[in-house]
């Protein structure tokens, strides 16, 4: 089910805050952040973040097509290496 | 038989239904159509006057998206979630179940038909 349409969509506040600040001041440094939940809002665009993937940060260069997705879906938690191989698992 | 968007030859059934045959239009909007053209639902498609098809195709052209238009719209979606590398887009470029179902069992639309491994548990068992 989607979320309220009265609430609008999840920004995490501080991450908002600390994008505008950048904006404001004209730097584009990747911003560490584990705000995997955080929807991705137009003034995010252009912008890096390094988002957490309960490892390590991934780079996320965010593009016009990535608003109204979650940062989240950007840094996959789950590596696949796949089945079998050489005598089964090593 | 009437045309309708094109390639579509609807056969002789009943109106609602026929119109179902259509890409993008199902009993819903079959429905919807036929009231808002005005046609009787249950009148056969063969027997449909030359003004009421094209009263339903000009409602199709006008309000709704069917057909090639439809499925390059459906294509064109996953093309963009594949393109900005999103769960959802990696889940497609793999083949995989993209919301979230099991596929420790089952998922067979998307993986497609069962590839045997040797020596894996239960493969006894099949035989």
């Amino acid at each position: 089910m989607g979320r309220s349409l009265k609430k609008g969509p999840f920004v995490n506040p501080k991450l908002f805050a600390k994008v505008e600040r950048m904006t404001s001041d004209g730097r584009k440094e990747p911003i560490k952040t584990w705000a995997r939940a955080c929807t991705i809002v137009p003034e995010f665009v252009g912008h890096t973040f390094m988002v957490h993937n309960g490892k390590l940060h991934i780079k996320v260069f965010v593009t016009e097509d990535m608003v109204g997705h979650k940062l989240g879906e950007f840094a996959p938690t789950r590596t696949f290496r796949g089945h079998g191989g050489k005598g089964g698992k090593k | 038989m009437p045309r309708l968007m094109g390639v579509d030859i609807p056969n002789d059934r009943a109106t609602v239904v026929s119109l179902t045959y259509l890409y993008g239009v199902g009993p819903h909007i079959a429905r919807e159509l036929c009231h808002k053209a005005g046609v009787n639902p249950l009148v056969k498609a063969r027997e449909l006057h030359e003004d009421e098809v094209a009263r339903l195709a000009a409602l199709l052209d006008k309000d709704y998206t069917v057909e090639g238009q439809l499925r390059r719209q459906v294509s064109q979606n996953i093309t963009r979630l594949r393109d900005i590398a999103c769960y959802r887009g990696l889940r497609h470029r793999r083949g995989l179940p993209v919301r979230g179902q099991r596929t420790r069992t089952n998922a067979r639309t998307r993986k497609g038909p069962k590839k045997t491994v040797a020596g894996k548990k239960g493969v006894k068992d099949l035989r």
